[in-house]
């Protein structure tokens, strides 16, 4: 029987309390079952392209190409699925497995929203009863995606610990498993947490790196130069560079949070700054102090306000494969507005992370051919807390 | 180096099931939760020690806050293990504690401190058997005990490998849950201590909502001993003062130990 990764290199695993190891068990088992069963693989497809609106195309985007000194500048428009974010890829097939596992309940932990909303959506589609947990700081920042979970009939269940954030929003989401793992399916939003589960998020988000790599071959008839993603847990990234990981010629870059500078110790830079560790079940890149105590994170962005990081992604940094950069949220918000001005579309502050990149090194990414920039998702959870920090007054 | 594992065996009584509680290191500071361990060091046969950490995922909301309270105040596991050093002349120490912590200091720096502070085991709820066997190597080799955990869902395969890695006892889980909430002792816990049983050649510590003398007293008549950690917490909190939490711990102790000393078990 094949088995699903649960190292890259010396990352991942499953540090978890023994109680959820049989429905980890259990999680990769159907997984593998259901992967290459052709039913269930024509029902995810049907839902992706009739439901999620998929295959998400791929724009050249010229005005900010030209501002930026890019020739060929293509974002990956993730923005245009259905709920806003490549979230969709993965919770409408996990949803898919728990139903076929027999599961009765959903749960899911968010931080910008954007995976508890795609959670509730794809749980409503199937009736099946919903739970997102989330901080309390990010559900005053990313309000308009509480609401909408609520009208998609989840319950949001507030998370008051440390900081109210993703992290915290995460354990509370296990815990929840560790106590309901008989008839509850947790829905991880992001590749990262005990195996199964990094391995079975980017697979089912490797849908974005295929398409792009099939389009830009048609459109430019050439692999891109650079492909550039951001990185909160590094889903929609993964998805994206797992299209590329075997062609050489393809530079890969990752985008994470800077926050308010690295010198100021508030930022989300597991990759760039942190030392392996274990948090939420998997052996990582992490932020901690000298004793392994996991630290705040802190990022404009509420999906890159993490301090670890998926698997992965540490293994791609340790071979060299993807270069990391950190992006401050200065650089995120002024990148967040070129995308408005020059192309009429507002990307999530997650995604503006990535956009950033292009004003930081400009004709240096796209020296040697195209530069493919994932736009993973669409801002509008983010206009109040970018109109204020922009000063934008109404 | 320590000789934790038999310590920690020749810990359980013959004629009663163990009485196993509870302390935070540093909730709500290092010197009252020292004072916390050492009154109830005399009811204990083992002293579970709790080093914080700040993403403690088996933990229920009474834990979770006092770890969290302890970190505020500074606490570091240095300090944890200068207290279990101060009960060298009590019942043996198990720390509890999360992989990461170990990591971050190196296993080796870590069980040799343990060590050093005369600690006889380690429980690490995130684990499993499958992981960490470097972590192990390196415990078995400062002779500190890794107590692993068993939960009512896992296999019976599995608890046999669990068996085959005890050294000294090992901790099952009463329920599928974080602590803090409250044990129901009924039939499915019994099944699961027997189907433990059957494959765990060590002495069986049961805990996890374990809150009353009663609890105690019944699950003690099927298992090997029994761990009261959050329930302890409350008593803390609810006392509102050092003195008259000390006052609630020495009680409750004695309360737990005269339910357990009468305790007859089944064969």
């Amino acid at each position: 029987m094949p088995e699903l990764a649960s190292r890259f290199g010396p990352y991942g695993g499953r540090y978890v309390p023994e109680t959820v190891i049989s429905a980890l068990d259990e999680l990769g088992e159907a997984y593998l079952r259901f992967r290459d069963d052709a039913d269930f693989v024509a029902e995810l497809d049907g839902l992706l392209s009739s439901f999620v609106g998929r295959p998400t195309p791929l724009y050249r985007a010229e005005r900010l190409g030209a501002r930026y000194g890019i020739d060929e500048l293509y974002l990956k428009r993730e923005d245009l699925c259905h709920t806003g974010a490549h979230k969709i890829n993965n919770a409408l097939g996990q949803v898919l497995l728990a139903r076929r596992m027999g599961k009765e309940r959903i749960i899911a932990e968010t931080g910008a929203g954007q995976h508890g909303v795609a959670t509730a959506t794809a749980a409503a589609l199937f009736g099946m009863r919903c739970c997102v947990y989330m901080g309390r700081t990010d559900m005053h920042r990313q309000r308009l995606n509480v609401i909408r979970m609520k009208m998609l009939g989840a319950e949001v269940r507030p998370v008051d610990a440390g900081t109210g954030t993703l992290k915290h929003a995460t354990s509370e989401a296990i815990r929840d498993w560790v106590t309901n793992v008989g008839d509850t399916h947790y829905v991880i939003g992001s590749a990262v947490g005990p195996a199964p589960y990094p391995e079975i998020v980017a697979e089912l988000q490797t849908v974005i790196g295929r398409e792009t790599r099939a389009q830009i071959l048609d459109i430019a008839e050439r692999l891109p130069a650079t492909v550039v993603a951001c990185v909160g847990g590094g889903s929609n990234a993964i998805g994206m560079f797992r299209g590329f990981l075997g062609d050489d010629e393809v530079a890969l870059v990752g985008a994470e949070a800077a926050g308010e500078g690295i010198a100021t110790g508030h930022h989300g830079a597991s990759l760039g700054h942190g030392r392996p560790g274990v948090l939420h079940g998997s052996l990582s890149y992490l932020l901690q102090d000298d004793d392994g105590q996991i630290a705040e994170a802190h990022s404009i962005s509420a999906g890159l306000d993490y301090p670890g990081v998926g698997p992965e992604h540490s293994y791609l940094r340790d071979t060299g494969r993807v270069r990391y950069e950190a992006v401050t949220d200065t650089e995120a918000l002024e990148a967040f507005i070129a995308l408005s001005r020059c192309e009429g579309i507002i990307p999530a502050l997650e995604s503006s992370h990535a956009l950033a990149l292009l004003a930081r090194e400009g004709t240096d990414l796209g020296g040697a051919g195209p530069v493919v920039v994932c736009l993973s998702g669409r801002g509008d959870k983010d206009v109040e807390q970018a109109g204020a920090a922009l000063g934008i007054d109404v | 180096m320590s000789d934790g594992p038999l310590r920690l065996r020749a810990a359980f009584p013959a004629g009663r099931p163990a009485l196993i509680p509870y302390v935070m290191g540093g909730y709500p500071s290092v010197a009252e939760s020292r004072d916390f361990a050492h009154i109830l060091a005399p009811y204990a046969d083992i002293l579970e020690l709790g080093i914080p950490f700040s993403d403690p995922l088996a933990d229920g909301s009474t834990i979770q806050a006092a770890g969290q309270r302890a970190l505020e105040a500074g606490t570091r596991p240095s300090d944890v293990f200068d207290i279990a050093a101060s009960l060298r002349d009590g019942p043996p120490v198990v720390v509890m504690t999360y992989v990461t912590l170990v990591l971050a200091a190196g296993p080796d720096a870590f069980f040799s401190r343990a060590a050093d502070a005369g600690v006889a085991g380690a429980i690490i709820p995130d684990l499993p058997l499958d992981e960490g066997g470097a972590i192990r190597e390196s415990a078995r080799r400062f002779g500190v005990a890794i107590v692993p955990l068993a939960a009512p869902t896992t296999s019976q395969t599995r608890l046999e490998a669990i068996g085959r890695q005890t050294d000294a006892f090992c901790y099952l889980v009463s329920v599928a849950g974080v602590t803090g909430g409250e044990v129901a002792v009924d039939d499915q816990l019994r099944a699961f201590v027997a189907r433990a049983r059957r494959a765990i050649d060590s002495p069986l510590a049961v805990g996890f909502g374990i809150r009353t003398p009663e609890h105690a007293r019944a699950i003690g008549a099927f298992a090997d001993g029994v761990v009261i950690a959050s329930h302890l917490i409350r008593l803390i909190d609810e006392a509102g003062g050092h003195d008259a939490a000390l006052a609630a711990l020495d009680r409750y102790g004695a309360e737990l130990a005269s339910a357990l000393a009468g305790v007859v078990r089944a064969a």
